[in-house]
């Protein structure tokens, strides 16, 4: 269970702590219990998606461990590394037409990614659950300003917005720090319509349940209905969300980098910006400088996505692949509150956030 | 004929409110868009500034009336975009318009060749996997769809530029057409901005090849990307509609597992893609964006990112923008057509 401890660690500000009961709360853990629940491919696909997010993770806060060199770091007590040096034993990577270490920068761009990822998720949580629960909660006027906004910012390219951002942010590149809030905010505004909705349209359902009402009977004032009984009864499909957009902010940090609105290659390593600076080699046969950073991406995100699938597949009742009778009966009740099978209307609502029918009920 | 009429005028109103909603979704893209690109300053300091001394910018800003009160700006730069007027780029001093009808052929024809790519490859593949659900074929698509999922569509182009293009040499490295072919479209008059149109028009079939092996490269990245969303949807509803009573009736009266799967269970299975393909054209448009800078691939979004690069925001809020709206308005008709294909949407 080692890949399911790490991974807790990794996915640490989405675990509702209010799961853990007394004793068995570490099966209770959002992922863990759906590890348990599981079975043949969907547990592998899980289990793949869980190590891999835990070597992105390991690499990241391991960095200045593993990188030989720094990454910005031009020559060693040897002299200068020289440009677009072929893979060696001092430079396993190569070095790309700057004259860096291509490993180096692999391994420190692990740790800006996971930075921009952690901070874009976090602050879209934050704000996009926040604006859902009120907006769900109180409707009226509000609710259908919001909805409209959310639902324009939702169609919008991400990338492109992503990009507008980073100019107002930044003005295009910045420092360290500077760079990873600018990517990260760039990324947030895009997510926030997405954990808008989705909070919105739980917790429009369950202000209507009977036990919502009865709390409002007994006097019981909006903020407590709205953070202990609606809001602890809406975070149901956040996990899932989580996945997949840590994996999608990992493509628009990569993107924004590609276009030249990432990090200046002195202040942090970024895959994204480091393709750019590939484009010109590969049209002359140099392959590491592209290959590696673009591999590293491709692992990073796939590692996400595959948890985010297999979350996904999961959570619906018509692709959960069933163990033997009795062996999980317990959790199966537990997860397929919503998405009733025999329903018409539900296939695809239940699917990812973003198939979700447009305007929900605006 | 009283519950067809209702339902006709069901669906009336469905489009008339559909389509009143896009009216605010593109006021607000147009705001925010012109209070993003106005929150950092005027463009023309942007683009020009350290460049030129600080009077003669002074003077350029108040040429192009920057310096007035900024809502007089916004009620200016609505009016005209309402009329088409995206304004003048400052690095290349071109009306936006023209930059737009120049470049948009491109990306459109782009994009186009990556739904081709993305329909060829993920619907039947998603109806594999469907069918062959936790055997090993899906197990393998699956994994690949992910894959395709999340691999930057800038480096799925790279690796297949240097694979196909630098060491085997079978594909040319970027662009749109040879210079040759260029010159033979001049000479057949062919200027309609859509290479493999203009191509047909020299009736020179070298010219047709050389225009279809440039685009091979750049439309397999796009379309891989999308074909990775189709064939996951394709799968999951195929594993719906495989499940669904009347398969199992077809199945019962010895209907023959192809010709249930070609007859019976494929057609329910592609409505979601129509419901999705609304989304699709937002990231077809920002993967072509990705795809044309890789490949050189002279479009709207190579535009975008010489644009960027050159500082020149008038031009990426003209790009942006319409982009925006072409999303908006392709929602709009995906979503009308999935209300024809589909009763149940008629809400």
């Amino acid at each position: 269970m080692t890949a399911g401890e790490i991974a807790s660690v990794g996915t640490a500000g989405t675990a509702p702590e209010h799961l853990g009961g007394r004793g068995a709360w570490f099966r209770k853990l959002p992922v863990v219990r759906q590890v348990r629940q599981s079975v043949g491919l969907q547990r592998g696909m899980l289990v793949a998606g869980l190590v891999l997010t835990a070597v992105f993770v390991l690499v990241a806060v391991l960095a200045p461990l593993l990188a030989p060199y720094g990454w910005s770091q031009l020559a060693d007590t040897d002299g200068p590394f020289g440009a677009q040096m072929p893979p060696s034993a001092e430079h396993w990577f190569g070095t790309t037409v700057g004259g860096y270490d291509v490993l180096s920068r692999v391994v420190w761009g692990a740790r800006t990614a996971l930075l921009v990822v952690l901070v874009a998720v976090l602050s879209s949580i934050v704000v996009g659950v926040l604006l859902g629960l009120v907006s769900g909660y109180f409707g009226g006027w509000l609710d259908r300003v919001l909805v409209v906004v959310a639902d324009a910012i939702y169609a919008f390219p991400s990338l492109l917005l992503a990009i507008l951002l980073a100019i107002v942010i930044s003005g295009g590149r910045s420092s360290m720090w500077g760079g990873i809030f600018a990517a990260a905010l760039s990324i947030t505004v895009v997510f926030v319509p997405q954990y808008f909705r989705v909070t919105r349209a739980e917790v429009v359902r369950i202000k209507a349940e009977a036990f919502v009402d009865s709390a409002r009977v007994l006097g019981t004032g909006h903020w407590r209905i709205m953070t202990r009984h609606v809001l602890r009864n809406s975070t149901r499909t956040l996990p899932l969300i989580v996945t997949l957009n840590a994996s999608e902010a990992i493509l628009t940090l990569a993107g924004l980098g590609f276009l030249g609105f990432g990090i200046e290659p002195t202040a942090a390593a970024e895959w994204g910006y480091d393709l750019q600076r590939a484009v010109a080699d590969v049209t002359s046969g140099i392959w590491w400088t592209a290959l590696f950073p673009g591999l590293a991406i491709v692992l990073a995100a796939m590692g996400m996505t595959l948890m985010g699938e297999s979350l996904n597949d999961l959570a619906d009742p018509r692709l959960r692949t069933r163990a033997r009778a009795g062996q999980v009966s317990g959790a199966v009740a537990a997860t397929s509150v919503e998405a009733d099978p025999s329903d018409p209307e539900t296939p695809a609502s239940a699917e990812l956030p973003d198939e979700n029918p447009k305007g929900d009920d605006a | 004929m009283a519950a067809r009429s209702t339902a006709g005028s069901a669906l009336g109103r469905y489009i008339l409110v559909r389509f009143l909603l896009i009216i605010p979704t593109v006021f607000i893209l147009v705001t925010t868009v012109f209070v993003l690109m106005r929150a950092t300053g005027d463009p023309i300091t942007a683009a020009l500034g350290g460049k030129l001394p600080a009077e003669q910018l002074q003077q350029l800003i108040h040429a192009s009336g920057y310096d007035r009160p900024i809502l007089v700006q916004y009620w200016d730069y609505l009016t005209s975009v309402f009329t088409g007027d995206f304004g003048t780029t400052i690095s290349d001093n071109r009306p936006v318009t023209e930059v737009l009808t120049t470049y948009g052929a491109a990306t459109l024809e782009l994009a186009t060749y990556a739904i081709v790519v993305a329909l060829v490859l993920g619907v039947p593949f998603g109806m594999l996997a469907g069918y062959f659900r936790d055997r090993l074929p899906d197990a393998v698509l699956r994994i690949l769809a992910i894959l395709a999922y999340a691999t930057p569509v800038f480096f799925a182009g790279l690796i297949l530029k240097l694979v196909f293009s630098v060491w085997l040499g079978w594909f040319p490295v970027a662009g749109r057409v040879s210079t040759d072919g260029e010159i033979a479209m001049q000479l057949a008059d062919a200027d309609s901005g859509f290479m493999l149109i203009d191509a047909f028009k020299t009736g020179d079939p070298a010219v047709v090849l050389d225009v279809l092996s440039h685009a091979f490269l750049p439309a397999l990245a796009l379309g891989l990307l999308t074909a990775g969303v189709f064939l996951r949807l394709v799968r999951t509803n195929m594993i719906g509609t495989l499940g669904a009573g009347y398969v199992d009736a077809a199945r019962s009266r010895g209907v023959k597992e192809s010709r249930l799967v070609r007859k019976h269970a494929w057609r329910p299975a592609l409505i979601p893609i129509i419901t999705v393909a609304g989304m699709q054209v937002a990231m077809l448009l920002v993967g072509a964006v990705l795809t044309e800078t890789t490949f050189e691939w002279r479009g709207l979004g190579f535009q975008l990112s010489e644009y960027l690069q050159a500082r020149d925001f008038v031009a990426v809020q003209g790009i942006v923008v319409l982009m925006a709206v072409v999303v908006a308005v392709t929602n709009f008709l995906v979503d009308i057509i999935a209300a024809l294909v589909d009763p149940r949407v008629r809400y």
